[in-house]
């Protein structure tokens, strides 16, 4: 690529006040570094990325809401996590913690147990408890 | 108290966290020589980890292979620590920062408050660079930013002791050895080889091997997952290739821009010509990025478009192929 194609296309980095470097030649080929505001193509991927996100959160919600699944399972969408990375912050077995993105399961949840979910999202634990979806 | 250091920006975490390192300790050395001679440059396919919901897929070695590599071929030495105490860990880097020692960390990039909320994944191979305190703030020195930032004691746990795969444990790391005389033709040589072999490597899953097994994956998603999930996983590729100068073409426009000052340092006029094919070699993984991103605009029926990206792919692999044959044979 040549110093002068570095894309400046706005992205989400620039968005927030920096921007990324490049390696590219200059007229007599040499290499150089040039600063890019962001590319289209990246920008494109990134924001069909965060669709597929917010999906999955807003299908955690309805699940919520209907009782299919227990807040957990919204909360750990919300903060892009899966199963297993929610059962390595909070110290709970994976299939314990599946386990209680059951209602009733997490319904009968000990107070200890919600401080350890709650932490680990970020949240209070009546955030956690009285989360209904809505 | 805020120690003598410079920020740089580079365009990769590790490279930038290495050469800025060093040049704070008196070895000047950019971060494309930081790249080349750590053999940074890799290809590794892992269709059975799934990464934010699709299969893996990783374009350089595993973290601190690439200052470690570099490490042993310049004959310097690094202290790298870990922690299961968290207290520990902030004592230690204090501890240093009071003896005038700037230090690497591993981080988990989740809770950085400076990044961008669209970067913002469970990912923890990030590196940076913590420069002193200041009012109970750590300094910080992120090489893939353009600024230095700030960082409170609590928010620098978080990202230190952040958990998932590779969780970083608090991992510390700064040079604490530098020798008088380096012998850089003998490093850039082994170094060039070493990325060769990786590439050319006989693993179906590694290098070259690794991009074809993909192409076939590409051509196979659309029916096998469904439009819906092929283009996700799509969409995962291409920000794993080129999110913040990483992957596909960024790391090949480093590459050639080693291969470029290699050549002159060691009057190697054979790699200078190759810097040039790698740039386009380059060039290429960028129009590969561009036409996976009209996926989403649908232009094209979808099954055309997977085929396609499948055949460019093939002949990346193919020109990389024949380049690193090439490359091998002039050191």
């Amino acid at each position: 690529m040549k110093k002068s194609e570095v894309p400046q296309d706005n992205g989400r980095v620039f968005e927030k006040g920096s921007r990324e470097l490049y390696y590219a030649v200059d007229e007599n080929g040499d290499y150089t570094t040039a600063l890019s505001t962001g590319w289209d193509a990246k920008n494109i991927v990134q924001d069909h990325t965060m669709q597929e996100l917010q999906e999955r959160i807003d299908q955690a919600r309805t699940d919520v809401r209907n009782k299919k699944v227990s807040p957990i399972v919204y909360f750990m969408e919300l903060r892009r996590m899966d199963w297993q990375l929610v059962a390595d912050y909070t110290g709970i077995w994976k299939w314990r913690v599946k386990r209680h993105g059951k209602p009733e399961v997490f319904r009968r949840l000990n107070e200890r147990t919600l401080a350890k979910y709650a932490d680990t999202f970020e949240i209070t634990l009546e955030q956690l408890r009285n989360y209904t979806g809505d | 108290m805020q120690l003598d250091f410079e920020h740089h920006i580079t365009a990769h975490c590790e490279n930038g966290v290495a050469s800025n390192l060093l040049k704070n300790r008196g070895l000047p050395i950019s971060e494309p020589m930081v790249f080349g001679i750590g053999s940074g440059l890799f290809y590794v396919y892992l269709p059975f980890l799934k990464v934010n919901h699709a299969p893996g897929l990783s374009y350089r070695p595993a973290p601190g292979w690439i200052f470690n590599r570099l490490a042993k071929r310049l004959g310097l030495k690094i202290k790298r620590q870990k922690f299961s105490d968290k207290r520990k860990a902030q004592e230690v880097l204090d501890q240093n920062l009071e003896n005038n020692i700037p230090c690497g960390l591993q981080v988990g990039v989740y809770h950085l408050p400076y990044f961008p909320e669209d970067y913002r994944f469970h990912f923890n191979a990030h590196n940076l660079v913590v420069y002193g305190k200041d009012g109970g703030e750590y300094l910080i020195s992120d090489p893939t930013m353009e600024v230095v930032h700030r960082l409170t004691e609590s928010e620098l746990e978080k990202v230190r002791f952040s958990k998932g795969v590779l969780a970083p444990k608090g991992h510390i790391y700064y040079p604490i050895y530098i020798p008088e005389y380096i012998d850089w033709e003998g490093a850039i040589v082994k170094a060039i080889r070493k990325t060769c072999n990786d590439m050319l490597a006989p693993v179906p899953i590694v290098g070259v091997r690794g991009m074809r097994m993909v192409s076939r994956a590409i051509r196979k998603w659309p029916k096998k997952v469904g439009v819906k999930k092929a283009n996700y996983y799509l969409a995962q590729m291409v920000r794993m290739q080129e999110e913040i100068g990483t992957g596909g073409g960024g790391f090949r426009y480093i590459y050639s821009a080693f291969l470029q000052e290699a050549g002159q340092k060691i009057n190697n006029k054979a790699l200078i010509v190759l810097s040039e094919e790698m740039t386009a070699i380059g060039d290429l993984w960028r129009d590969f990025a561009v036409d996976a991103s009209r996926v989403y605009k649908k232009r094209s029926t979808q099954d055309d478009v997977y085929n396609k990206l499948a055949d460019d792919l093939l002949r990346l692999a193919d020109l990389e192929e024949q380049f690193f044959k090439k490359l091998k044979k002039s050191v």
